[in-house]
């Protein structure tokens, strides 16, 4: 027992390490990727080619002073980055990168994963409203709303695929894409979920909680230092556990020829990655009332057909 | 519209494999023009003589008030240019000047000259603005010294001075 316990808890130190040292990486290949797709360099400054950036950016974080506004709420203003990166990071807990290769591996995997990364929006909103600044304010409203209308399509461009492979967990909905993938069987779910994706980890071109434009910088105006550093870490491990969950519902999972198991899981996750950021670098952000158009009567009645036909397709089957 | 972020996303993907049109500044520098106007320099003739004769066209032209100079006669034994004067002050206040290049075009001997040297930061005012210690050229332009001057050219050796 206690030996199982110090496994679960080597797994998980191990899980954290790889997903911090994921996140700093990640910000040096967005930086790049940015700088590149506008005839830039992007960061060369630290270390070769930048590589050490991440090290610099986070002594900068580290030394930064902790501010809080006059009127927050104390309790709630300093929970709220702490609720977002460990819901961030509790939910790739449930992912498994390779056959077995899991923290934990619950019948209801999937399910269990819709639920936690529901809880995502606690931090956000919390930390909006704790800030006791419009901008924060109206950015984590934003972000509550836009969070809510996409998990709808969302779920149901997920729940048919569910249907399709009769199951909950994920190694059954890995395995019943053995012969086909299912961005080839459904790709209408497959473009719905990937948009709603956008939205759910709030990236371009759905990045309206951050507007930077219009609301200073969102849910996150007041916050500094250390705090603020960890809003963003919970921002680019929801990306990780996004491109993740969308490699395990329609690219395969660990499928593919000759590589071992995780490294096609790896390849994917990072070619999701580099996509997120292409359409990061291309996309302008949507105005507020053309997003929750698109979401309510574009996504959903679109997922909601597709849920229909393929439910329809395996009864009849 | 999805044919137009096609579109888009096409050409974010051709960029990226494009050279950066960056130039990395401190370790590359771009190439300037031959008559580029950078910092100001006073010339010496080739035998040390300051070309320098202190006529002051150069403060008189500056539309900026940038340089200020101060002449003084020569000593005729031992002269610090081949004129009757020689600009015993001499100060450019680059704070000041717009590298508008008229001073170069006013001056009569071809004395004042702007190089083309442009990494002119300093930590303070002062630094800013030049002394003639800072302005006159270290190495010799090469130019001789005209023939017909007061007072006369004695000689390489007689001209050269401490």
């Amino acid at each position: 027992m206690a030996a199982a316990l110090a496994w679960i808890a080597l797994k998980s130190l191990i899980l954290i390490l790889v997903l911090l040292g994921g996140f700093a990486y990640i910000m040096v290949f967005e930086r790049k990727l940015l700088g590149w797709m506008q005839y830039r360099l992007g960061p060369n400054r630290v270390g070769p080619w930048g590589l050490l950036q991440p090290i610099a950016d986070g002594v900068k974080m580290f030394f930064k002073e902790d501010l809080m506004p006059r009127d927050a709420d104390p309790i709630v203003f300093h929970t709220a980055p702490m609720i977002a990166l460990a819901v961030a990071l509790l939910a790739y807990a449930l992912i498994p990168v390779a056959p077995g290769w899991a923290i934990a591996s619950p019948d209801a995997g999937m399910l269990t994963l819709l639920a936690i990364t529901s809880l995502g929006v606690y931090g956000i909103a919390l930390g909006g409203w704790a800030s006791q600044s419009k901008y924060a304010l109206l950015g984590s409203l934003r972000s509550t709303a836009q969070m809510v209308s996409y998990e709808l399509a969302m779920g149901m461009a997920a729940l048919s695929v569910m249907v399709v492979a009769g199951s909950v967990r994920f190694a059954d909905i890995v395995d019943a894409q053995a012969g086909l993938w299912n961005i080839v069987r459904m790709p209408v779910a497959f473009l719905v979920f990937f948009i709603a994706m956008f939205a759910e980890t709030n990236r371009t071109p759905f990045d309206l909680p951050e507007a930077e434009a219009e609301l200073v910088s969102g849910y996150n105006t007041e916050y500094s230092g250390m705090r603020f550093a960890m809003f963003y870490m919970a921002e680019y491990v929801n990306m990780i556990t996004a491109a993740s969950l969308i490699t395990l519902l329609f690219l395969g999972g660990w499928r593919g020829p000759w590589l071992p198991p995780v490294v096609w899981f790896l390849l994917k996750v990072v070619f999701l990655l580099f996509v997120f950021i292409w359409v990061r670098a291309t996309l302008p952000r949507l105005r507020y009332d053309r997003l929750m158009h698109f979401g309510w009567k574009v996504l959903l009645p679109a997922s909601a057909a597709n849920l229909v036909a393929y439910a329809a397709w395996v009864a009849l089957r | 519209m999805l044919k137009a972020i096609a579109k888009g996303l096409g050409t974010t993907l051709r960029v990226l494999f494009k050279p950066p049109s960056t130039y990395e500044y401190p370790e590359k520098k771009k190439p300037r023009a031959a008559r580029f106007r950078g910092r100001h320099e006073l010339r010496i003739y080739e035998n040390g003589l300051e070309m320098c004769v202190g006529c002051e066209l150069c403060q008189v032209a500056c539309p900026a008030n940038a340089i200020t100079v101060v002449a003084a006669e020569n000593d005729p034994a031992a002269p610090h240019s081949p004129g009757e004067r020689y600009g015993y002050k001499y100060q450019v206040d680059l704070l000041r000047c717009i590298f508008c290049g008229l001073c170069e075009e006013a001056c009569p001997t071809d004395c004042l000259h702007l190089t083309q040297e442009f990494e002119l930061a300093a930590f303070t005012r002062e630094a800013e603005v030049y002394q003639k210690d800072r302005l006159l050229a270290r190495r010799p332009s090469g130019y001789r010294v005209p023939e017909n001057v007061y007072p006369p050219y004695t000689g390489r050796k007689a001209a050269v001075h401490a």
